[in-house]
């Protein structure tokens, strides 16, 4: 087994300035009954290695379906990749055939779901699914597999791995589950993992502990962690830069504490508005108003206007591009961007 | 390395308790295999119906152990004799005899293996066949699942008996096994049914998207992930259908078109008992009986072993 530190070089020797994962003006759709639903406009983002994007947006804003296309797990049809490009180090994964994209999932890629319990496979035992990693990919021996399974339940802190690891999924708290395929993912050190929801089945107080443990290997294995979310709470501590969606665009990218600290699209001002706070209680939630946009009618312009309440006649007829942000001097602020046509008045108002 | 991380999972390990219950018993590999058989050795319907099942087996490969009387051996003085007050067990006449004389007793213990090849051996080859073709139609859906349906559905469209009929017809010399063959022809369509639904279920479920998107390769996801989840309907459906085989042999050698016969079968039996019924009711009951016997045994078994091997029911 190559060291930590030896394969994050080899990761960086590998991608010499260039990110692990880059989406480029993706645009996904899928075939209704009732007509076209454009599910992904146009997304563009990127990982480095040890880097982690946290990609933030309510139910519907496209988030889950980029990361099944990366995975290329998307259900086609009904689903359709109409334009854009997938880059993994540089190669065009949705140029490459089944077979070769079949080879990066698991060993390069992996991803971790939202529910575990109906992730794993009631029928087999935890220590045979994490096996079945090194049997299938490296072509283990049973027993081998069986010892790296329990490495592995070790590793992301099962107790009693060793008495556990011929359990049933359905024999563990939700909490350990989400550590097996925690577990699962890790197992042949990817280079990028993208986790979608991973703690929205989870207690509270469990969704710490799970959190702060993929962050611990994600650093100690230096991968790339594409955190999928809709938690504002979660991602806070865990992430690097986020990226917010909505109506299947991306609306702001920033780094996370100048995104919490001051937004730069009113969407993202709603978001971070609508959390609970200790030292306003007794007063009411603030709520965005309205629904997030039917994917078959997206509002002409930008897709928030509808609810926003800032809204101008700019933003019912044109769409508003991904702009660089800029301070008050006019410099660039470093990966910061808005779709928004006032996001001057928002970031600096 | 492991060392740091070992100390590690010391230090937060206490962070879960409530899960981390420790096994009873460490070290002892489970399979589902074996937890399923830990969950039937428990069962009374189980039990009752393998030493009913496991008898008849021993009977088809056996006879000679159960009676040393020839079936086929006919004594006219013994016509329809009936049995002496069972003052005796496992004698020749302990059930009577029949019409041509023949022990009923040695007659039923050799009938069994008639029976029994054709419920095994068809129901084996209709889930092969059935569940293979099931398993494409519902795993590969588009223009496969439409033609492998379509076809389905004609073969479906036969009736069982009267399909048996016309293809065993065709047959100048009718064995066991082409009674075997007839059946198979025109049951596996119940079966490719049962797996068809079945896959479409299980295929939506996160952990198949879960295995590929963790590099599964289609067979795999079909074998390791698909098919035990999957199967669960079938092995139901295949233990009544088992029963049902075996009725359906009796039936067809009832109605003359089954086995002939040299060929000891309960069907042939019930069927020449039929005209005696008043004078000699022992001749059909216990051809009846045993068959009976036989049909519910193989269901009583179906069931415990499906409640045994899905984990979800436990």
């Amino acid at each position: 087994m190559t060291t930590v530190i030896e394969k994050a070089q080899a990761t960086d020797r590998l991608v010499p300035g260039t990110p692990l994962l880059e989406v480029r003006d993706l645009h996904v759709e899928f075939k209704t009954k009732d007509g076209i639903a454009k599910a992904v406009n146009g997304v563009n983002y990127s990982v480095s290695a040890g880097e982690t994007l946290a990609v933030l947006g309510e139910s519907g804003s496209g988030k889950s379906v980029t990361a099944q296309t990366i995975m290329g797990i998307l259900d086609m049809p009904p689903g359709r990749i109409t334009s854009g490009e997938i880059l993994f180090r540089g190669q065009d994964m949705l140029k490459m055939s089944n077979e070769e994209r079949r080879k990066l999932r698991g060993r390069k890629i992996a991803m971790i779901f939202q529910d575990a319990l109906s992730s794993l496979n009631p029928v087999l035992s935890v220590g045979y699914q994490l096996g079945e990693m090194f049997r299938v990919h490296e072509g283990a021996s049973r027993k081998e597999a069986k010892a790296k399974a329990i490495e592995l339940m070790d590793r992301v802190r099962i107790p009693a791995a060793k008495q556990r690891v011929g359990d049933y999924p359905h024999q563990f708290s939700g909490g350990m589950r989400q550590r097996i395929m925690i577990a699962m993912a890790l197992a042949l050190e990817p280079d990028l993992i993208i986790a979608d929801e991973p703690t929205t089945a989870l207690d509270v107080t469990v969704q710490a502990q799970v959190m702060d443990l993929l962050a611990e290997l994600q650093a100690e294995y230096h991968m790339g962690l594409i955190l999928i979310t809709h938690d504002l709470g979660v991602v806070a501590d865990v992430a690097d830069k986020i990226a917010v969606m909505y109506a299947g665009r991306i609306v702001e990218t920033a780094p996370v504490h100048e995104l919490y600290a001051n937004p730069a699209h009113p969407y993202t001002e709603g978001l971070l508005r609508s959390i609970p706070r200790l030292d306003q209680k007794g007063q009411e939630l603030y709520a965005i108003q309205g629904l997030p946009p039917n994917l078959l009618k997206v509002p002409a312009g930008c897709a928030f206007n509808p609810r926003c309440d800032k809204a101008t006649d700019l933003c019912r007829s044109e769409i508003p591009a991904l702009h660089q942000v800029l301070d008050r001097d006019g410099a660039e602020l470093a990966g910061r961007k808005s779709a928004c046509h006032l996001w001057k008045e928002t970031l600096h108002g | 390395m492991p060392d740091l991380i070992e100390k590690k999972t010391a230090a937060k390990i206490p962070a879960q308790s409530g899960s981390s219950a420790p096994a009873p018993k460490p070290e002892k590999a489970r399979s589902l295999g074996s937890d399923a058989w830990e969950e039937l050795r428990r069962r009374p319907i189980f039990l009752i119906s393998a030493a009913l099942i496991l008898v008849l087996i021993v009977m088809t490969l056996v006879p000679g152990l159960f009676t040393s009387v020839d079936p086929r051996a006919g004594d006219l003085r013994n016509h329809y004799l009936s049995p002496p007050n069972y003052s005796h067990l496992f004698q020749a006449d302990w059930f009577g005899y029949d019409g041509q004389g023949r022990s009923i007793y040695s007659r039923v213990v050799h009938g069994a293996r008639a029976s029994i090849i054709v419920g095994i051996c068809v129901t084996a080859a209709v889930t092969l066949t059935g569940g293979f073709i099931g398993m494409l139609a519902g795993y590969f859906g588009g223009w496969m699942d439409t033609i492998l349906s379509r076809v389905t559905d004609v073969f479906f469209g036969i009736p069982l008996l009267l399909g048996c009929l016309v293809v065993l017809n065709s047959f100048t010399e009718r064995t066991v096994w082409s009674v075997v063959f007839a059946l198979t022809a025109l049951g596996w369509t119940q079966m490719a049914r049962v797996m068809r639904g079945s896959v479409i279920t299980v295929k939506q479920a996160d952990y198949v998207t879960a295995a590929k998107a963790l590099g599964a390769s289609t067979g795999r996801i079909m074998l390791k992930h698909i098919l035990p989840n999957a199967i669960a309907p079938v092995i139901v459906v295949a233990t009544i259908a088992l029963g049902g085989y075996i009725a359906t042999e009796a039936t067809l050698s009832f109605l003359g078109i089954g086995l002939q016969d040299p060929t000891i079968s309960w069907g042939i039996d019930i069927n020449s008992a039929q005209k005696v019924i008043r004078t000699a009711p022992f001749a059909l009951f216990f051809p009846a009986g045993m068959l009976s016997l036989t049909v519910l045994a193989f269901i009583m078994m179906g069931d415990a072993v499906r409640d045994a091997l899905d984990p979800k029911l436990r």
